[in-house]
């Protein structure tokens, strides 16, 4: 857990483990979220229900898996705004291969291929090109939209094929009671809590975050690191977008629209700085997770859905205010 | 034989003409200090050796060979070291992170390879003990007091059998204490054979360690002699430009 939640280098820190702790951004999010849970169950009859707690998880699961990604993109002080039409080209590109008759797997490749494809162009345009992630990525967001709508006619898909039934499983399904979106976050979750703190490549993009030009003199691959950030990003929305279209049972080209501000916002409220150098998987998840949980109670408790992207859009907003509000009381 | 040679070395930004037909020699256990005014291309001397970019003109050679340094591995690899005047640190990252930035240590067997934290820390301490700084392995850089990112700096030449280091001001921004204590380690470089190259605006520096010294103005070497035929008053008048050439 510590690996998990150490923010970069966290655990290494030598402050004592409790001022270490409250310093925290990670930590007061989680209080924050569990906090909201308890007051949300006595609060209303309908949030501590089976199956609301089933389908809030799964929702979450959609955006913290992308937000993993995105994790690694904001570490390296890059932002990647196209992963919502990603999602969309990815879901698009399964149901299309599969509505043709072409089993699962074949599917699954297909969409994960192109999700990587869109994050390779990002990549080489903003690590060997030397373009403005912002940039790049904002023009990636219409391409994948529309090449979403090109290669789907811009109809709705509803019917996959022989496989059609293999897909729902996955998507909308569960194993052991739990939601397989779920199980999938949870072993991405694990993975990339390890690949930060234990590989090189996870060292290396904390490294570029921090200082570019000392990670470059000193030896790191920082070109290739920094776009292999992309390329993770993509695969992320990829798969996200295999178990959003399985779970939904249909895909219009409007899959993921707006994403990118859910997965931002989850991957900025967990603690990651847009500046780069700090950022972690745990961070990740319960940022999504404290998302999602007040998402749901605005809906549970009756208010208007038209206020969620007020919602959304302030929680970014206040994240990064928190964050620069620590830091420079550190400093 | 010289372990390291400029041959000719130009280097132009644009139109600004940094370095102008520079040559220069070091020998295995030799320290030159190397003196001019700000802008007099001295850190660009230095990065042309680390492989931070290539001269324009000129050649390099490393114990005899031609080298190109494409890249500051490229450098690395035969040898060199560096310490750079802005001393290229994480700040995001522990102390001994930043010691083994880009070329972080592992174990494991075959593909399967974790970062060595333990070692890493415990060989990061060992340096910092060698040094006489009071640097902690898993404090954060950004925590840190000048001395204590100088030493961070430092220690990261001592991980691998270099045979020339290069110091960009090593001793700007520390204590009195601090500043023996890098030319303490300066001299035991040069006891072990290692060629130091010691930039630094500080005349008793390069009074204290260094064997030769010289002076840089605007991008020409304008001196190149044996300390002990120089005086501070005579390199202060050739950085100033009041003495033409010695
Ligand atoms: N990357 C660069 N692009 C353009 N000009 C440069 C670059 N690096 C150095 N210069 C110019 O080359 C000249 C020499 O610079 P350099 O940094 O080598 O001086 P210096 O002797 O190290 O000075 P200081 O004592 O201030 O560190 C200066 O005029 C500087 O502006
Ligand atoms: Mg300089």
């Amino acid at each position: 857990m510590t690996s998990l939640t150490s923010h970069d280098s966290g655990a290494e820190q030598t402050h004592t483990r409790w001022s270490g702790l409250l310093a925290n951004q990670v930590f007061w999010v989680a209080v924050a979220t569990v906090l909201a849970c308890i007051v949300l169950s006595f609060a209303t009859n309908s949030f501590a229900t089976s199956q609301n707690l089933f389908n809030v998880t799964r929702n979450f699961a959609f955006v913290a898996i992308v937000a993993l990604g995105m994790t690694a993109v904001i570490v390296t002080a890059g932002i990647d705004l196209s992963v919502g039409s990603t999602i969309g080209l990815a879901g698009v590109v399964i149901s299309v291969v599969m509505h043709a008759g072409f089993s699962i797997w074949i599917g699954i490749a297909a969409a994960l291929l192109s999700a990587v494809a869109v994050g390779l162009v990002n990549g080489i345009l903003i690590a060997y090109v030397g373009m403005q992630p912002f940039v790049v990525t904002l023009g990636m967001l219409s391409v994948g939209r529309s090449l979403a709508m090109v290669i789907s006619q811009n109809r709705t898909i509803f019917e996959f094929g022989p496989d059609g039934g293999k897909l729902l499983a996955l998507g909308g399904g569960s194993t052991f009671g739990i939601a397989n979106p779920v199980l999938v976050l949870i072993v991405l979750a694990l993975a990339m809590g390890f690949i930060f703190r234990f590989t090189r490549w996870g060292r290396h993009i904390f490294a570029v975050g921090g200082n570019e030009r000392a990670a470059n003199l000193t030896g790191v691959p920082v070109r290739r690191r920094k776009c292999s950030v992309y390329v993770l990003c993509g695969l992320m929305a990829g798969i996200a977008a295999v178990l959003e279209v399985g779970w939904l049972g249909a895909v219009t080209t409007g899959l993921g629209t707006g994403d990118e501000l859910r997965v931002i916002a989850a991957t900025v409220v967990g603690g990651a700085n847009l500046m780069g150098g700090v950022g972690s998987a745990f961070g990740a998840v319960i940022g999504a997770a404290l998302i999602e949980v007040i998402r749901n109670s605005l809906i549970l408790l009756g208010v208007n859905s038209f206020w969620q992207g007020t919602f959304v859009g302030s929680f970014i907003i206040l994240a990064v205010l928190f964050n620069r509000l620590s830091r420079s009381g550190n400093d | 034989m010289a372990v390291l040679e400029l041959n000719g070395i130009s280097k132009h930004f644009g139109a600004i003409r940094a370095l102008n037909n520079v040559t220069l020699s070091l020998e295995a256990g030799e320290v030159l200090g190397l003196m001019g005014d700000n802008g007099a291309g001295k850190s660009t001397i230095v990065k042309i050796i680390a492989g931070n970019f290539l001269p324009s003109e000129g050649e390099i050679r490393v114990e005899g060979r031609p080298v190109r340094f494409h890249r500051p591995i490229d450098a690395r690899d035969n040898g060199i070291e560096v310490v750079y005047q802005d001393l290229a640190l994480c700040d995001n990252l522990t102390a001994a992170a930043n010691v083994y930035l880009g070329r972080e240590l592992r174990r494991g067997i075959g593909p399967f390879k974790i970062i060595d934290y333990k070692t890493m820390y415990s060989r990061s301490r060992e340096l910092f003990a060698e040094l006489k700084s009071e640097t902690r392995p898993r404090d954060l850089v950004r925590q840190m007091s000048g001395g204590q990112r100088q030493a961070v700096a430092i220690a990261r030449t001592r991980l691998s059998q270099a045979r020339i280091v290069l110091m960009d001001e090593p001793t700007a921004a520390i204590s009195v204490r601090q500043v023996a204590e890098v030319l303490q380690l300066i001299e035991r470089l040069r006891d072990q054979g290692i060629a130091v190259i010691l930039i630094s605006h500080r005349m008793p520096d390069v009074f204290t360690v260094a064997d030769r010294v010289a002076v840089m103005r605007r991008g020409r070497k304008v001196a190149d002699k044996r300390v002990a035929d120089s005086s501070p008053e005579e390199v202060t008048g050739l950085i100033t430009g009041a003495l033409e050439v010695a």
